[in-house]
């Protein structure tokens, strides 16, 4: 059952959307990047729920490579199969 | 090279190969390392000769593995040789991490007296293998020919020959089994032209073993971007005799020939430890962080364990302890078949068992990897996300990776298990590991632990009022367990000690639980019935005794009766 709330849940978008730009005003391109990858972490602690997170992530990915993406379980204790892949 | 450290063994002809008979061997294990020389002791230890080949004259150059964890140190101890590794080891607990010069995440891996061991002990490998090959000696079980190298593997339909080179010529022996424990380089595995499957990453990493009399406390230090060595990473940790392990990042494309040069090690260390402290560099190398595995650990007679099955980075004390856990598991299930009382069928689940824990222990390290050696310029922001906010929030301080230290790794979906069909709490289900604890807990410690119960064979634990209460019927039931061919040795275990008067038959024996420990640790109920395996996994366990269903139960935990699958496992491998 989806937990992710998919509804607006928001009051004031247009303010928070430029809340969230404002953001990174005045940044670089790395800048801005890590400022990203913070704020995805804070929130992600912030939601805490692996399902929920899983969700969001899959509506995330959804399109940016052309539909690639394989619904995928994000298991976190069982073993993942080893692929071959070279970093 | 240091001759107390590493004595010279000299090669020895065999008895065969002067006499230009081919034998024929029970088992023949390739390599004296740790995993080579625990399955030799614990195969000497159920009465089968073994015969082990090592290509070289001593015990591993350089410390290598350093840190063993609390299972590995159980599994020694069930083979009898714990005490001069526990004697010899250094102590540690806390793991301290650090980005720049704040510390940002710490662990505490405590030692707790209800448990025999402590979580981790440090000893240098060739330490290790220098008191397990006294213990391969002792059993006299054991004929290590040190010198013999292996150029060939034929499988044949009844054993392998292999093809040995030495010093004095060739010669070829046969083994029913081979246990190819060989390492990273195995050259059984190349014989067999099997390759390994998984990641390599290419960040370089200059591992050093350097002697220093120096007050760092014995804890594991790591740093992310340290003023001594800017933008990388940095771990020390202390050995036994002054040894300290040091491993520094190296930039991406450094040349390792050039990096293992004493002109450039030397600095670096310097950097680390200060101008004032003077240190020798005893040993140094340059690798890179590979995780990957064979297909299969098993393949008709051969059997694969150690670095020569799967290869797992450091900074989780993986790669030893992941290896003595293949031993372990492996020699018990040999030990049947050899002596005809489990198919070959049993062996699949030697595959099916070490591939599950060690693909755990490969998913770990490749986290930590990723972690420490970002490889993608994403994977480095979000690591770098992770360490600046460590700096201040607690909460992202979880997230700081800089290796896990391993755990034994459940079995809980083992074909060898039987599930539960009643109800219990989960901490002793089917497929954990049975912790080595104390049963009657003093201060400080115990003068009795579980494990000097278990792991001669199967053991049950059934849980009783008093041995008085346990019908005539069943302790007759029982003491058929105990003299089936494989039998089931039963420990009654019991509150009180007034064990006295009660004859019990041979293979059932009472054991005192006073402070009802092991009754807690196991959920039990007077009734309550564990069955065990060798290694000390728990296979099976009911409210009630049972005889017919403990039967089953070993069946199932044996692999399935004799013979019956002999023609399944002819065709099961590649």
């Amino acid at each position: 059952m989806a937990k992710l709330r998919v509804e607006l849940g928001l009051d004031r978008p247009d303010d928070v959307y430029d809340m969230l730009m404002k953001t990174f005003d005045g940044l670089t391109e790395d800048q801005s990047e890590l400022l990203m990858a913070k704020l995805i972490l804070v929130l992600t602690n912030h939601i805490g729920d692996p399902q929920v997170l899983a969700e969001a992530l899959t509506i995330a990915r959804e399109g940016v490579d052309g539909g690639t993406w394989a619904k995928r379980s994000f298991r976190t204790v069982a073993p993942t199969p080893v692929r071959k892949e070279v970093a | 090279m240091n001759q107390e450290t590493h004595p010279q063994h000299p090669y020895v002809p065999a008895e065969e190969q002067r006499a230009s008979t081919r034998r024929r061997h029970p088992v023949v294990i390739c390599g004296a390392g740790p995993v080579g020389l625990t399955t030799a002791v614990g195969l000497a230890r159920q009465g089968i000769p073994v015969v082990l080949l090592e290509k070289d004259h001593t015990y591993s150059i350089g410390s290598r593995a350093i840190c063993w964890a609390e299972r590995t140190l159980d599994i020694w101890n069930r083979l009898g040789c714990v005490q001069p590794i526990l004697e010899r080891s250094v102590t540690w607990s806390i793991g301290r991490v650090y980005y720049q010069a704040q510390e940002v995440y710490n662990f505490d891996l405590k030692p707790s007296a209800d448990h025999k061991h402590p979580p981790f002990r440090n000893l240098q490998q060739y330490e290790v293998e220098a008191i397990l090959y006294r213990a391969s000696q002792e059993s006299g079980k054991v004929d290590v020919r040190w010198g013999h190298q292996i150029t060939g593997v034929r499988q044949e339909s009844e054993g392998v020959v292999l093809s040995v080179q030495t010093p004095g010529g060739t010669y070829e022996l046969e083994a029913r089994y081979v246990v190819a424990a060989d390492g990273a380089q195995s050259g059984v595995r190349q014989s067999m032209g099997l390759e390994f499957e998984g990641a390599v990453f290419e960040s370089p990493f200059l591992i050093a073993d350097i002697r220093m009399k120096a007050d760092f406390p014995s804890e594991r230090f790591f740093w992310f971007d340290p003023s001594f060595h800017p933008g990388r990473s940095a771990l020390l940790h202390k050995q036994a005799n002054n040894l300290w392990r040091i491993d520094l990042q190296l930039e991406p494309g450094a040349d390792p020939d050039e990096e293992r040069r004493p002109e450039r090690v030397a600095p670096r260390i310097r950097a680390m430890v200060g101008e004032d402290t003077a240190f020798d560099v005893v040993w140094s190398s340059v690798y890179t962080f590979k995780c990957r595995r064979l297909a299969s650990f098993w393949h008709g007679r051969v059997f694969f364990a150690g670095d020569a099955a799967h290869q797992l980075s450091p900074f989780g004390a993986r790669g030893g302890n992941c290896a003595v856990q293949d031993a372990d598991n492996l020699v018990w299930k040999l030990g049947l078949v050899l002596k005809g009382l489990a198919s070959d069928s049993i062996f699949a689940s030697y595959n099916e068992e070490r591939i599950f824990g060690s693909d755990f222990d490969i998913m770990t390290a490749m986290r930590s990897n990723h972690f420490i050696a970002p490889q993608t310029r994403v994977r480095q922001a979000f690591r770098d996300a992770v360490l600046a906010l460590s700096q201040k929030w607690s909460f992202v301080r979880p997230l700081v990776n800089s290796g896990r230290m391993s755990n034994p790794v459940p079995l809980l979906s083992s074909s060898l298990n039987t599930p539960d069909t009643d109800e219990f709490t989960q901490a002793m289900r089917p497929g954990m590991p049975s912790p080595n604890i104390g049963l009657d807990a003093t201060q400080g410690g115990s003068s009795r632990w579980l494990h000097d119960e278990l792991g001669k064979g199967f053991s049950a634990l059934y849980f009783a009022q008093s041995v008085g209460d346990i019908p005539a019927k069943e302790l007759e039931a029982l003491a058929e367990l105990a003299n089936a061919p494989i039998p089931i040795q039963t420990r009654v275990v019991v509150a009180g000690s007034e064990t006295r008067g009660v004859k019990l038959p041979s293979g059932v024996t009472p054991l005192v639980d006073t402070q009802g420990i092991l009754a807690r640790l196991c959920d039990a109920r007077p009734g309550t019935f564990y069955l065990i395996r060798p290694d000390c996994y728990v296979v099976a366990r009911w409210r009630q005794f049972d005889a017919q269903r403990v039967r089953r139960a070993l069946d199932r935990a044996t692999g399935g009766k004799v013979g019956d699958a002999q023609a399944k496992v002819e065709t099961n491998h590649g």
